[in-house]
């Protein structure tokens, strides 16, 4: 009888002792002292009860500091373009810092990991904005994590600056769009390589809600312009079989591929490609969401002469830019590249900061009223905030991926393009009656 | 017709992968009854192994032989996974025998840890492995072009089933195996070491999928979680052959790769891969033991 409960008590102390370092291992970089109490960990879903908006002077963790959130994906098969995008906003925030800071106050940056998963997402921005109560976060990547997280940030009235080109047919009051709308890039790119004379499209991407929202706007854009499609698939996120998909484009005979595939999934699909000894030649394809970044991962021979579509490259001519990537390599090494979501990112920490300076205040409502018409000189130019919709005025440059493994502009747009993102200024897209998905 | 030469092609080569990966699995799980959920880390080791060496060839020796890192890797890829494979055996597994729900659970702390061990050693980003010159491209025989890489992981696998068959009926360490397999308590009272054979097996089973990971890393990007896209359908292939028969896993790995080549053919690969488990259910709802029953005279079967 003793032993067993000796054995019950010993049973008891460690449970109880696991829960402890359990409530206490929190994620990398907490810095200061939360305000919340210790056990929030398990508790965090249950405790959406009131979800008025906290005062944002709160998140003044110490005399002179202002907290930032850097939610993006560390881990899964979206590391592989996210990671770059977070040290972008790392830099940005190093060389604010050193210029004194927004408001005399040093940017503290509070990083969590989405792990390429949107539910994670959702669960790391309530934890940033609640518990560790930052002014803004910048983060996503991938459309779904964006609409998994939209609904928190509209309910805590908190602000996030996202990134990356998206499929529009959004404009949160939550949100603000620091990547290309559809009309800033898909739409001009299917221009472009009609003009080029590709007639027979064949859609390629990952199954979630940009490729499929971005195929809807591209096959009324391809019929509008009399051409045709002649396929359509889709594979999941972390897709590493792509025999079948490869036998359906070549039975389709497409004269170009739409690859709007993300994360690791690009990366077994150009192998595969190659394997077949399919180059650009071949058959040409046109991405939206590979990089310089991706470049690297991929291999540049393999993807020599395929066409992309962006705003930015790390060959971008300007002196904004060439300071951009002088101290992109010099802080984390002189093979990193940069790529148009790193200097979005990039642009995105700095249009916050002089938000901040101009409204004279970290609040919500006051920064996106300072930010309205604020004109920012960003790596890609100067670019404008629309009051209207958040997004940017952006020049669109249609590039080409060359063996040394940049992308080099071969087209773009005279000036800016104001964003679009309902598309509502284009008549097929209207008459197509194109709806968010979501 | 070239369609169906192309999926017949894709199906092998899909199930290859697939057996090579449960090969492994096969083996330790019929051994020892152990629900080795690491198994997907050791194939990420081997993919990883492969980069090691490929990072080795690229900076210290000159760029003619670099396409032999290839050959390197394989080897060097079951001799890591062994070793580590057998640390584990000795550290974790051995404890666990005959307890499935332990050594399931047990496993999957092991296999979070390696992940993050990955990680953090060669950063969370996905790292590159160029496919060496003699595999790059593909064959064309008329309209169809059979990548090189998927002829050299065919032939590979069959290789590895080849060595796996001879050693487990053609030699006595097999017969020690297999006979513990039956019958441990019989096979110790012949003085078999019974351990020592689990120890060997394990290892073994390891570095089968260490030379997996080789394979994977020329298909795709090589990152941590490289190991868990492959466990689903390795587990689906052991269970459907029938736990302990090498016939079994063989089997089974080719019904669920032809299946799901063939399927998404009409369908997209998502509804493909519910299909195939839509069918791996029925199957195991007639044949709950697999497709071969390993039968054995002791009581408690």
């Amino acid at each position: 009888m003793k032993i067993k409960s000796a054995k019950k008590a010993l049973a008891m102390l460690v449970t109880g002792g696991l829960l402890a370092m359990a409530a206490g291992c929190g994620n990398q970089r907490i810095q200061a002292d939360s305000t919340q109490t210790g056990s929030a960990q398990v508790g965090d879903m249950a405790s959406q009860t009131d979800p008025e908006s906290k005062t944002v002077e709160s998140s003044l963790a110490t005399e002179g500091t202002v907290k930032v959130g850097l939610l993006h994906s560390l881990t899964g098969s979206m590391a592989i373009s996210e990671v770059s995008v977070r040290d972008a906003e790392l830099l940005a925030i190093e060389e604010i810092n050193a210029a004194g800071g927004v408001l005399g106050c040093q940017i503290v940056p509070f990083e969590e990991d989405g792990a390429s998963d949107p539910s994670v997402f959702a669960t790391k921005a309530e934890k940033l904005i609640v518990e560790t109560e930052v002014a803004t976060v910048f983060g996503c990547w991938t459309s779904s994590s964006r609409k998994a997280v939209k609904q928190i940030f509209e309910d805590y009235e908190s602000l996030l600056w996202y990134p990356v080109q998206y499929e529009g047919m959004e404009a949160s009051p939550n949100i603000m769009y620091m990547g290309a709308a559809p009309n800033q890039q898909i739409v001009p790119a299917i221009d472009y390589l009609a003009d080029q004379g590709y007639t027979k499209f064949f859609l390629l991407g990952s199954d979630y809600v940009f490729p499929r929202t971005a195929n809807m706007i591209i096959k009324a854009q391809v019929e509008d312009l009399g051409l045709t499609t002649v396929g359509e698939e889709y594979a999941a996120m972390d897709q590493t079989e792509f025999s079948s998909i490869l036998a359906k484009i070549e039975e389709a005979q497409p004269d170009v591929i739409i690859n709007t595939l993300n994360g690791a999934s690009n990366v077994s699909f150009f192998k595969q490609l190659s394997e077949k000894n399919i180059t650009s030649k071949e058959l040409m394809t046109m991405s939206f969401s590979i990089a310089e970044e991706e470049v690297k991962t991929i291999g540049a021979d393999i993807l020599s002469g395929h066409l992309v579509s962006w705003n930015y490259y790390q060959t971008t001519e300007g002196d904004r830019n060439a300071a951009f990537v002088k101290s992109y390599k010099e802080k984390f090494g002189a093979d990193r590249v940069t790529s148009d979501p790193a200097g979005a990112a990039y642009t995105a920490v700095y249009a916050w900061a002089e938000a901040c300076e101009a409204a004279g205040s970290f609040d919500v409502e006051a920064v996106k009223a300072a930010a309205a018409g604020l004109m920012v000189a960003a790596p890609e130019g100067d670019v404008v905030i629309n009051g209207d919709n958040q997004h940017l005025a952006k020049t669109v440059r249609i590039g080409q991926v060359a063996t040394d493994g940049l992308i080099y502009e071969i087209y773009a747009t005279d000036g800016v393009v104001e964003p679009d993102p309902y598309l509502t200024s284009y008549e097929w897209a209207v008459q197509a009656g194109i709806q968010p998905l979501e | 017709m070239n369609q169906i030469i192309l999926s017949l092609f894709n199906g092998l080569s899909a199930s290859s992968i697939i057996l090579l990966t449960s090969l492994g699995l096969a083996v330790t799980f019929g051994l020892m009854g152990v629900i080795n959920m690491a198994h997907g880390e050791f194939i990420m080791i081997g993919a990883y192994t492969t980069f090691v060496v490929h990072e080795l060839f690229r900076l210290f020796l000159p760029r003619t032989v670099f396409d032999f890192y290839y050959l390197l890797s394989i080897p060097a890829a079951f001799l890591v996974s062994f070793l580590i494979g057998m640390v584990l055996e000795k550290l974790v597994i051995s404890r666990l025998y005959g307890r499935e729900v332990d050594s399931l659970l047990a496993t999957w702390g092991v296999s979070i840890i390696l992940q993050q061990t990955a990680r953090s050693v060669f950063g969370s980003q996905g790292v590159a492995v160029t496919s060496p010159g003699f595999l790059s491209g593909g064959l064309k025989l008329g309209n169809i072009v059979f990548s090189y890489n998927r002829i050299f992981i065919v032939a590979l696998v069959l290789l590895c089933l080849l060595l796996v068959w001879l050693i487990m009926y053609r030699s006595g360490f097999g017969s020690q195996m297999r006979a513990t397999m039956q019958n441990r308590a019989m096979a110790q009272s012949l003085g078999i070491n019974s351990r020592k054979v689990d120890s060997i097996t394990f290892a073994c089973g390891s570095g089968l999928a260490g030379i997996a990971g080789c394979t994977i890393a020329l298909l795709g990007s090589v990152d941590s979680t490289v190991g868990q896209n492959y466990i689903v359908n390795s587990f689906m292939a052991v269970v459907l052959g029938g736990v302990g028969k090498l016939l079994g896993t063989f089997l089974g790995s080719n019904i669920i790769g032809f299946s799901g080549i063939f399927v998404e053919n009409f369908t997209s690969s998502s509804i493909a891969k519910a299909i195939v488990l839509l069918i791996v259910i029925v199957f195991l709802q007639k044949r709950p033991k697999g497709l071969f029953v390993v039968r054995s005279r002791a009581l408690d079967e």
